[in-house]
């Protein structure tokens, strides 16, 4: 188990060079942004050369590469050309954008779970088709469409809540945009349950534990729920990176000043700091995400073991 | 909605005890404070530094909590002395500026004549790198703190020099009769002390001698501004304070103003231009702002330069139905442009209607005619180019091409050319590299008539993106700003502008209005020729 959890962190290394090099490369292709920060106006070539000998940007892209890494390693991240540092935009989006993955995980999780469960064992009656029609409607929808419709409903139409979250972001202003965010997810955690729990009914261990006169929740719960557990949970734990990554649309509708926030202002004003720090933790969510995912197979299903 | 009902009031409650603490902690003299403006905001892109603020959201700040020599009256444009109390000058080129007594930052320190030119020469050294450091280039030893290459050799500016604590001089590279209407532009600006001392500090909560001060700032999502009462101008602001809200998306402001929880919209979202009318009735404001649009063509290509080159201009020029693109895309928030300055200047200021003539009007005919005696479209098609990350600039390309194209009766004479990002798209104007004709937004740093015509066509200037020259138009233009009578002035730069209608660098298209929306517990909101509310004038109840 240790030396499977070693080996996977330290695959972790190469993986997070080729993706901080290769966003890097990315956001340079973009283009100078040194004129961007004139507007309409011409830059004035002595403050703009001022202004790329500042940021490093009058070297050759890889020795800015190499800048940049080197830099990272003293726990320098760059500075936004707002003049922030980037760890400091790290510090205020990274809660919140945590915050909403919590709302959405949990929501996506618990609703998914129940809903597939009741639908599997139910399988052709009128709860299953109507669930099926309901996950075909939600994952039919983009973001951006039940995004806007919900908050317009929800914050205008019948003022039950702020159409947008304050800075300070608690959870209880999150309920919506998490559902939102988690709705795509849901439809398919949902889906996923519903077919793993109709496949593993037949099972012979289900048949056993009825036989042996378990009691009905608990052949359900414990035997089958537990073991249909394990595509959904791989789903969950790639899903974690993607919720955060793809909170750029849903807090930019409901103005939640997160990791998409910043990536979208950083992609814009094609400062390649701010972009290339925060891809780069996400990249290291998505991987962690990934490594507990597998930790919980075994957990889930005691025939799987790690060496 | 009792619901709703019961929000507002405890928002109402909220605001009221915002108010009265920052009533009670200012100490000052209290009295008419009411609410708090809740407003949407940006978030600025470079740090708040008044020469270094080139765009509008930090720019509505600087106004909120600086004032400077000069103010522009919100309803008329003009120049009025403001910390001045008199510019004098004899010869256009040296003035005497003397300041009025008594004008404090809101730390206590008062104004004097350093505080003016300390902040000008910071914002000129090359070293502070700020971009809007070219606003002191009139300035005589520019070129020693600011060179265009090489190190600088020296760190102040030999043309300012201080009198006495309200007295300074400033001597001019050149002469340029109506310079001290520039100075109500944000780089002019003074600076405290604490500005240079502990300046990392003064960006975290920035200090200035305007109607408001900083109450609290995290930035990229809210600056608390409230009334400053020991301001002593006339403008006092009428309400407690702003809060400033950082929106990505203006949908979302606009949704959270219908919910009432946000009082003030200056960004009407395009998609909600057909409803806002429905929504708001007369709390939507539309009125003319100093920003024009433009098509420029790259005068430095010889395919768009040889003989006769000029006809071919006009020509593209009337083929363009400007009433119907701005009556259907832009939903009356544009006006078909028929000079190459903006209404807000008035008739004074030197705008004149009609001045393109019939350059400016749709014609088709005469269109199809002039475009085939220049020598038809450079290898038969045209391209518009236009960067596609910001401002939906796409409808209007497509709509601008079609009428070209509906005119040749050719479908495939002009297409748009899109450049994915702002910064490649401004790249490939300064570096030449653009062939085709490309759009262009100005809008004005001050409202004069030389802002719209000296950095946008005279040989060399800052925003000549098309790099034109002519030499009439500079000997025009410099005759202008040698006028001492500024209707002169008007007139000289008038005559210039109409070698612009017979040349046409640039296409005139259409000038850009002001919007904003307003929640019904305002009231007296306006904005300003630069688009931007006047939030010291608004009431709330």
């Amino acid at each position: 188990m240790g030396r499977y959890v070693i080996r996977r962190l330290l695959q972790m290394v190469p993986v997070f060079i080729g993706s901080t090099l290769l966003i890097f490369v990315m956001v340079y292709a973009l283009g100078d942004p040194v004129a961007a920060l004139f507007g309409d106006r011409a830059p004035d070539p002595a403050t703009a050369a001022q202004i790329r000998k500042d940021l490093y940007l009058d070297h050759p892209l890889w020795q800015q590469y190499v800048h940049y890494m080197a830099q990272i390693f003293q726990g320098n991240f760059g500075t936004a050309f707002d003049g922030q540092p980037v760890l400091t935009l790290m510090s205020t989006a990274w809660p919140l954008t945590i915050r909403l993955t919590i709302v959405a995980v949990v929501v996506e999780a618990v609703i998914g779970v129940v809903l597939g469960l009741f639908s599997g064992l139910r399988r052709g009656r009128t709860v299953d088709s109507g669930v099926l029609v309901l996950t075909l409607v939600v994952v039919s929808v983009p973001t951006f469409v039940s995004g806007y419709v919900l908050q317009y409903l929800f914050g205008v139409e019948w003022n039950l809540v702020n159409p947008s979250v304050s800075p300070a972001a608690p959870f209880s202003e999150l309920l919506l945009p998490g559902i939102v965010l988690a709705l795509v997810s849901l439809a398919y955690v949902t889906r996923l349950t519903r077919t793993s729990v109709v496949e593993n009914h037949r099972a012979d261990y289900v048949r056993t534990a009825i036989a042996k006169g378990l009691p009905r929740h608990r052949v359900v719960l414990r035997h089958l729920l537990r073991n249909s557990l394990i595509p959904v949970v791989t789903f969950i734990g790639t899903d974690i990176g993607a919720l955060m990554g793809g909170a750029i649309v849903t807090e930019r509708i409901f103005n939640i000043h997160g990791v998409g926030y910043q990536l979208y202002q950083g992609i814009l004003r094609q400062n390649s700091p701010t972009v290339v720090g925060f891809v780069t933790i996400l990249v290291i969510v998505f991987l962690i995400a990934n490594l507990l995912v597998d930790l919980l197979y075994a957990v889930l299903d005691p025939r799987i073991r790690y060496a | 909605m009792r619901s709703g009902t019961r929000v507002k009031w405890a928002v109402c409650a909220a605001a009221v005890a915002v108010a009265a603490t920052a009533c009670g902690g200012g100490g000052g003299d209290g009295g008419g404070v009411n609410g708090i403006v809740r407003a949407s905001w940006g978030d600025p892109q470079n740090p708040l530094e008044p020469a270094n603020t080139n765009e509008v959201q930090g720019g509505k700040v600087l106004d909120m909590i600086f004032r400077g020599l000069k103010k522009y009256d919100p309803r008329t444009g003009a120049a009025e002395n403001w910390l001045a109390k008199s510019i004098t000058t004899t010869d256009q080129q040296d003035f005497t500026i003397t300041l009025k007594p008594g004008w404090k930052f809101s730390n206590g320190e008062p104004v004097t004549a350093h505080s003016f030119v300390d902040a000008w020469n910071y914002g000129a050294a090359l070293k502070n790198k700020q971009v809007n450091a070219s606003f002191f280039s009139y300035i005589d030893g520019y070129d020693q703190v600011h060179p265009d290459s090489g190190n600088p050799t020296a760190t102040t500016m030999s043309g300012l020099k201080v009198k006495d604590d309200d007295t300074f001089t400033v001597r001019l590279t050149q002469k340029f009769s109506t310079w001290p209407d520039t100075l109500g532009y944000s780089a002019f600006y003074p600076l405290p002390r604490s500005f240079f001392t502990d300046h990392a500090g003064w960006l975290s909560k920035p200090v200035g001698d305007g109607p408001y001060k900083v109450s609290s700032y995290t930035k990229g999502s809210l600056m608390a501004l409230r009334t400053w009462h020991g301001y002593q101008g006339t403008d006092k602001a009428r309400n407690g304070g702003v809060d400033l809200r950082v929106y990505t998306d203006n949908n979302t402001a606009y949704t959270d103003l219908q919910a009432g929880n946000l009082d003030l919209v200056d960004d009407i979202p395009a998609t909600q231009l057909k409803n806002v009318k429905r929504d708001l009735g007369s709390r939507y404001i539309n009125q003319p702002a100093g920003i024009i649009q433009t098509i420029s063509f790259p005068m430095y290509d010889p395919k768009w330069t040889g003989a006769n080159s000029d006809k071919l201009r006009q020509g593209i020029s009337m083929a363009i139905d400007r009433a119907s693109i701005t009556k259907r895309i832009f939903d009356g928030t544009r006006t078909p442009a028929s000079d190459w300055t903006s209404p807000v200047l008035g008739a004074r200021g030197g705008f004149k209607e009609g001045l393109c003539g019939g350059v400016c009007a749709f014609d088709p005919a005469q269109a199809r005619k002039l475009i085939k005696e220049g020598g038809g479209l450079p290898g038969g098609r045209m391209q518009i180019a236009y960067n596609a990350d910001t401002g939906s600039h796409k409808e209007w390309i497509d709509a601008v091409c079609n009428s070209v194209n509906n005119v040749l009766g050719n479908d495939n004479a002009c297409v748009g050319a899109p450049v994915g990002t702002f910064a490649d798209f401004r790249n490939q104007i300064t570096a030449k590299s653009e062939t085709q004709p490309f759009r262009a937004g100005w809008q004005m740093d001050y409202p004069l008539i030389q802002d719209f015509l000296q950095p946008l066509y005279y040989t060399g200037g800052s925003s000549n993106d098309s790099h034109w020259s002519d030499k009439d138009f500079d000997s025009l233009v410099n005759q202008a700003n040698a006028q001492s009578d500024s209707a002169q002035a008007v007139t000289a730069f008038q005559n210039a502008e109409r070698i612009l209608a017979a040349q046409v660098p640039a296409i005139p298209l259409w000038y850009q209005n002001g919007n904003a929306g307003y929640a019904s517990n305002l009231s007296n909101v306006a904005l300003n020729q630069f688009s931007v509310p006047v939030y010291n004038e608004i009431t709330v109840h």
